[in-house]
């Protein structure tokens, strides 16, 4: 076992026990407080808080994939060869309107709590898996798709049974960072009364109790940085099953 | 006889393929000068029904104050008669031109036309909605006035991606649009729309905001950009530094804006009183220190990365030509290899720019000012107008940032590659 994966053990069992019993580490916040502030979050459990956090990024992301990875499939046939262009040049606008603005425009249409979270980070999460999958499709060899062809795999085929495979790790890489931004992301959706980690750190930031920011951003931080490696071990698995072990050191 | 009927298939399936292959090659080489030009545009289609259902949609919303739920207002009913018709004349012709195969100029222009009079009519819409002599009545634009400019600026980035306009061009139109904007807004057409109300009440908070947002968000940038560049070369030449610099920098990237904004707060708190000279040139725990320092710590990860991403591009025979000039190392690196991975690094600074300026409104939270500041207070009196007011200028802060600095790249890219 490398040292690597150890360290990444180690923080998610520190990481588990403080979510299950943060009273443990009572000390170690407490060195931040001052006036005999609280050091651990005391307004809900933490462990409650980021499994919402944990769901409400799971369900944008899962919805990201479906759509996203649909729209590519769409404009890299020849039916939707036409939308291609356009495509390419929305999910770069996009990519320009702030976060807050579009949970804060969101919040007259939806109200108030998980919705328009939900609305902001499946809108964010759809431009990297979009992009991925695009890629992935377009790139794929040639060769291999002629090869497919020449079996007489009808269109259809030849996408699920090849295309899609070949393109699956670099989709997971969207998938990934998609992940990641939504991770961070959602914790702004606790100024619009989302569930998430975002109102431990709010409730810092308004009693001036570092200790509370600072375990948000923490819990936050830490699952960002586990389920980013997850993903990359499982991509390099992938790679290296479908025969493109080559480009898994890349 | 089954395989048969598959084989078959198959082939019938190869044969459309290609014909749509071969269709859409035709599209981009030489629309206009195909006879058909009567054919349908697929993209028109959706365009079209997004538009229709933009035309069915309330055109306005009227509210007796800003915070009470408002009445919908159908198109026909928010203007005078004569406008109604205007407006169902120009929209009759951006639907033609979103439907046919027209060339790509034909349709921008159409586009910029239907945009341009939707942006005017809603002003005129407002003054039409507005009761003589009363304050407290708010009109804002309905969702069928938003669906509409959506649809139609569609139709416009859809032309102008199908033109590939050369750099200078595209800057010439972004100005262009942004003088339309200034002279719309200064003409007092759209004075009566609510949102300029809510401006109108703030217009003074508004500028020193827009000044603080600009100066965290550019400020940022540029001192990033100062480190970040210098600290790329570095990881480039030493290359037991890189994977630590990076993956510092990428952990960095995961904690939480409003954490990091936040955990900033105590460290500068206490170099303001504890280091002399550090409270007169402005640094304190709250406000605008900890917002440009984190925006900085964001902004280092694209720039460093790109910084070592185009170095590492540079081709070996460049570095080959100029060792056989007689060129020393940082000769090199500053005449050869810098020049050369020069548009990538700008890339790493348009990505950092456009999501600077995206996040500075979070500054807000920690009393950072910045547009974030109307955004949060908007939400706080669930006063859309003024989550108007923050956001409409970000959104477009970050959009004319984009569009010139991808210009930026082009053009720098053609100078790196003749």
């Amino acid at each position: 076992m490398s040292w690597g994966i150890a360290i990444r053990l180690v923080a998610l069992v520190v990481l588990v026990v403080f979510l299950v019993q943060p009273e443990l580490f009572a000390g170690v916040f407490g060195a931040l407080t001052q006036n005999g502030q609280p050091s651990i979050y005391n307004q809900g459990s933490l462990l409650d808080i980021t499994l919402s956090h944990l769901g409400i990024v799971a369900v944008a992301t899962l919805a990201a994939t479906l759509v996203a990875v649909a729209l590519a499939i769409i404009v890299t046939r020849p039916f939707g060869a036409e939308f291609l262009p356009l495509s390419r040049s929305l999910a770069n606008i996009g990519q320009t309107f702030p976060p807050v603005a579009v949970l804060a425009l969101a919040v007259p249409l939806l109200g108030f709590g998980t919705a328009p979270t939900l609305v902001a980070l499946f809108l964010y999460g759809l431009l990297p898996i979009f992009e991925n999958t695009l890629t992935g499709l377009t790139s794929t060899p040639p060769a291999v798709v002629e090869a497919a062809r020449g079996m007489g795999m009808t269109g259809w085929q030849r996408l699920v049974r090849v295309e899609l495979p070949i393109a699956l790790p670099v989709i997971l890489g969207g998938i990934r960072l998609s992940v990641v931004i939504s991770l961070a992301t959602a914790t702004i959706g606790s100024t619009v009364a989302a569930r998430t980690l975002g109102e431990v750190i709010i409730a810092g930031l308004q009693s001036n109790n570092t200790a509370f920011v600072l375990q948000g951003g923490l819990i936050v931080g830490v699952l960002a940085v586990l389920i980013y490696d997850g993903l990359s071990a499982l991509e390099r698995l992938l790679l290296a099953r479908s025969g493109q072990a080559s480009r898994a050191n890349a | 006889m089954v395989l048969g009927k598959s084989g078959q298939a198959a082939r019938a399936t190869r044969l459309v393929t290609v014909i749509g292959v071969s269709m859409s090659l035709a599209d981009t080489a030489d629309a206009h000068a195909r006879p058909t030009w009567l054919a349908l545009d697929k993209l028109g289609v959706l365009i079209a029904i997004v538009a229709a259902v933009g035309v069915v949609l309330p055109f306005a919303l009227f509210r007796a104050n800003r915070i009470v739920p408002g009445e919908t207002i159908m198109l026909p009913a928010a203007l005078p008669l004569p406008l109604v018709f205007l407006l169902a004349a120009v929209l009759l012709a951006g639907f033609v031109a979103a439907l046919l195969r027209w060339p790509a100029w034909l349709k921008l222009a159409t586009g910029f036309v239907v945009l341009a009079t939707l942006f005017v009519l809603v002003g005129l819409a407002a003054s039409y909605l507005t009761p003589e002599g009363e304050t407290f009545a708010r009109v804002s634009p309905g969702a069928g006035f938003w669906v509409l400019a959506f649809a139609f600026a569609l139709l416009v980035t859809d032309a102008l991606t199908r033109l590939r306009l050369r750099p200078q061009y595209r800057v010439a139109i972004l100005v262009a649009v942004i003088l339309a904007m200034a002279l719309l807004l200064w003409s007092g057409l759209w004075n009566d729309l609510s949102m300029l109300k809510e401006y109108a009440s703030r217009a003074q908070a508004f500028w020193s905001e827009a000044q603080t947002h600009l100066l965290l968000a550019f400020g940022s940038v540029a001192t990033a950009a100062l480190v970040g560049v210098p600290l790329g070369m570095v990881c480039y030449k030493v290359r037991r530094l890189r994977a630590g610099v990076l993956n510092v920098l990428n952990i960095v990237q995961t904690i939480p804006s409003i954490a990091l904004f936040g955990l900033l707060i105590a460290p500068l708190a206490w170099v303001a009183a504890n280091v002399p000279g550090a409270k007169a040139i402005g640094i304190s725990g709250i406000g605008a220190a900890p917002a440009l320092l984190a925006l900085f710590a964001y902004s280092l990860l694209p720039i460093v990365s790109n910084t070592v991403v185009g170095l590492l591009g540079v081709s070996p025979a460049a570095i080959d030509a100029a060792r056989g000039m007689g060129m020393t190392r940082w000769q090199r690196l500053l005449a050869v290899e810098l020049p050369l991975a020069f548009p990538v690094i700008l890339t790493g600074i348009r990505i950092v720019l456009v999501q600077n300026i995206g996040l500075t409104t979070i500054a807000a939270l920690i009393g950072g000012g910045g547009f974030g500041v109307f955004v949060f207070q908007g939400i706080g009196q669930t006063a859309m107008d003024l989550v108007l007011l923050g956001a409409v200028p970000t959104v477009a802060l970050a959009f004319a940032a984009a569009v010139l600095l991808d210009a930026l790249v082009d053009m720098t890219a053609r100078g790196a590659r003749p």
